[in-house]
């Protein structure tokens, strides 16, 4: 034992543990170690968890048992025949013979018989006079775990209904258009209306998103118009998508409305709530995603290749666009679909343009109003009733299967892709 | 003169000689391909410029009309626009509640989730996981204002403190849910902090005793403490701009209360109600929303600035 060490054993922070000291100091500090290796576990697990739970609840609340009542019985109405089978000429029939002569001459207002399709007729008859009602909704865990009580509460409280088991998510929700009554809407002009969105988005902010990538990092030199750009994209990048809204209420909606509503082009019966203002509005907001991806992308392509292509002779923009896009494919093509999903689930800036809640045609052009599915999501949850909390999570399915699909594309499109050098 | 003319001419003459003149060639399409990327690049910044005047415009439209003033809008607590009060406070501190609810469950489990991430596991584990995270980022979140109005809310508050004592809109949900929504942000954006750390330091730290747990939290989480920093800012401006989960779980109707069990209606909340409604271009009301958006876009630039600045000048530049 040296005078030194002494000296350390009484100074109180350089203190070294010695004999049995030693042992106990390291399993006092494995033990906190142990301890606070479960804590990072868990704020991981709980992340997971939340996840899944999410995904449970959506799950369901799609599928389950539904008790359906009619005012008819569909039977009686076609002398045996299923509904489904019938004509468009048999269907306006029954609709005529059971309706009010009033209600009848409204519909036919509303949209001429002789237009309409034979879906849209069946959709009244069932609509009107069957009167398919859901009067009891279950979830799935009940209706799998709790069958006897579920059957044993709707035949005491409702008599004549039928228990069936019902996948809020069928074909019929995919193609079929808004309606009042939630076991007949459908997503069907969401889902167009998302498509036609999404596409004139995608026109502007591709081409702009990747030129304006290719400025940044190939024409730009360090001045202070390049430095502001580039400070802007990445502050425009954190404004909250409702401030694109009311970007996109005022500019689009309101001050270009002769445009947007297609005034300007002969279209008299609408306003500036239109697809195309929709369009340009997440335009904007997706726009720097675009070009700070494209940056990242081009940036990745090494400098030789540029060289190599000056070597022989090549003008600045024969090297862009022959060698340094080709080779910057892969992570534009990865950003552009990040930047689809994102305009995709986007809701608030569409809310504040005016989406409209409730339309049941279909959008045929891009002056026409228009429905998204996050907008329907956002709607029917905020609807009281627990039929319409089933048609918002199978409109949630499928929003989230697409995204899903979306994402897996742009993960096997960078490893395809991706090439080393 | 004449001397002077024929020095010039003799030297002029090599150039003359050379067949071909590889400089100075105008090429117009090069040029005008530039200015067509030049103004690719730039419209952002006609994004912006359309962003604050639209703002300020009808901002100025709304505290110039006889029913506003300044002292009014910064100074009062009720917003009733029916009776012509605008306070904004009672939707500034849901904004401000709600967000830093969301902050209390992001920041930590987002934090324990990226120490974990780089810190404790295997390349395989986080070759699976981190996916995993960001699927739980790209979920819409009109999807997570479903989950807390339909799960949140309740099955696990009303459950656990009563159904007379949770509102069905509160902000307790409301937070909690955009607390989930922003953890992936948190973690993602901190185990990049983490990671960049360089692996010399983790080794002098094991080098000299200590354990893993020592070593992450008192060698590497210091030393990336700028980059948790910024991720930490950042996240407060995504819960402060998020709409759409407030606007489905917060509840419709500002009110001034600092009660987290009752619902009061957030800046974005309310922003998305009024526009959601049809409502004239000339009322006060319209002009109203270009007032909070001004105040709400302010917000989140000085947040998204002083994330920035934290990260730059809190670095820590090893090598």
């Amino acid at each position: 034992m040296s005078a030194q060490s002494l000296d350390q054993r009484d100074r109180p922070t350089g203190y070294l543990p010695e004999g049995a000291d030693i042992n106990r100091n390291i399993a006092v500090r494995r033990l906190r170690g142990a301890i606070w290796h479960a804590i990072f576990v868990s704020s991981l697990i709980i992340g997971l968890l939340a996840l899944a739970t999410l995904i449970y609840t959506i799950v369901n609340d799609t599928f389950g048992y539904i008790a359906v009542q009619t005012k008819v019985d569909p039977e009686e109405l076609t002398g045996g025949r299923p509904l489904e089978e019938l004509s468009k000429e048999e269907l306006i029939e029954i609709l005529r013979a059971n309706v009010s002569a009033g209600l009848f001459r409204r519909f036919d207002r509303d949209e001429p018989f002789s237009e309409r399709s034979r879906e849209s007729v069946l959709q009244l008859v069932e609509e009107r006079v069957v009167g398919r009602e859901v009067v009891a909704v279950y979830k799935l865990t009940e209706s799998l775990l709790e069958r006897e009580r579920i059957e044993a509460t709707v035949r005491e409280r409702f008599p004549r209904a039928k228990l069936e088991f019902h996948s809020w998510l069928n074909r019929d929700f995919l193609t079929r258009p808004m309606s009042s009554v939630p076991i007949l809407a459908g997503v069907g002009n969401a889902i167009l209306g998302s498509l036609w969105v999404i596409a004139i988005t995608m026109l502007l902010a591709i081409p702009i998103g990747i030129l304006g990538g290719v400025y940044l990092e190939e024409y730009a030199s360090d001045t202070w118009y390049y430095r502001l750009i580039e400070t802007n994209i990445n502050n425009l990048a954190g404004v909250p998508s409702i401030i694109y809204g009311i970007l996109g209420l005022a500019v689009f909606v309101r001050a270009f409305e002769s445009f947007t509503s297609g005034a300007m082009f002969g279209v008299t019966d609408s306003n500036g709530r239109t697809i195309l203002s929709a369009g340009l509005t997440m335009a904007l907001l997706v726009l720097p995603l675009m070009i700070i991806n494209a940056r990242e992308a081009i940036r990745a392509v090494p400098q030789s290749i540029r060289q190599a292509s000056y070597g022989l002779g090549a003008t600045k923009w024969q090297t862009v666009w022959h060698h340094v896009l080709p080779n910057a494919l892969p992570g534009i093509l990865t950003g552009t679909i990040l930047s689809v999903s994102r305009a995709m689930g986007e809701t608030a800036p569409l809310i504040v343009i005016g989406a409209s809640t409730f339309i049941v045609f279909f959008p045929d052009s891009v002056f026409d109003k228009f429905t998204v599915i996050p907008i329907q999501i956002y709607n029917w949850t905020s609807q009281p009733g627990a039929q319409f909390r089933s048609i918002a999570a199978a409109a949630i399915i499928v929003l989230l299967v697409t995204l899903l699909a979306l994402n897996a594309t742009a993960i096997l499109l960078r490893n395809r892709l991706r090439r080393s050098y | 003169m004449e001397q002077e003319a024929r020095v010039a001419v003799e030297r002029s003459t090599p150039l003359s000689i050379s067949p071909i003149n590889l400089r100075g060639k105008p090429r117009f399409g090069e040029n005008v391909i530039e200015i067509i990327v030049f103004v690719c690049g730039a419209i952002s910044i006609f994004t912006t410029t359309a962003i604050v005047i639209v703002l300020f415009q009808e901002a100025w439209l709304f505290f110039g009309s006889p029913e506003v003033d300044l002292a009014e809008f910064f100074g009062t607590t009720t917003w009733q626009p029916e009776t012509g009060r605008f306070g904004i406070w009672p939707l500034m501190t849901s904004t401000l509640i709600t967000s830093i609810i969301a902050l209390i469950v992001a920041v930590p489990l987002g934090l324990g989730a990226a120490i974990y991430l780089s810190e404790y596991a295997s390349p395989q584990a986080r070759g699976y996981l981190k996916p995993i995270l960001e699927v739980l980022a790209g979920v819409p979140t009109v999807v997570y204002g479903y989950f807390a109005l339909t799960f949140v809310t309740p099955v696990i508050l009303q459950g656990l403190l009563g159904k007379e004592n949770v509102e069905i809109y509160n902000m307790l949900s409301a937070g909690l849910t955009m607390g989930i929504m922003i953890l992936p942000l948190v973690a993602s954006m901190s185990e990049d902090a983490l990671s960049a750390v360089p692996r010399a330091l983790r080794e002098g730290a094991y080098g000299l005793g200590a354990t893993r747990l020592e070593t992450s939290l008192r060698i590497v989480v210091p030393a990336a403490m700028s980059g948790i920093l910024a991720a930490v800012i950042v996240a407060m401006s995504r819960a402060v701009g998020e709409t759409m989960i407030v606007a489905l779980a917060a509840g419709a109707g500002p009110r001034f209360t600092f009660n987290p069990l009752q619902a009061a209606e957030t800046m974005t909340g309310h922003i998305a109600r009024i526009s959601g409604g049809d409502i004239s271009y000339a009322s006060i009301q319209y002009t109203s929303i270009f007032a909070i958006a001004l105040v709400l876009f302010f917000m989140t630039l000085l947040l998204n600035l002083l994330s920035g600045w934290v990260a730059s000048r809190f670095r820590e530049v090893y090598e």
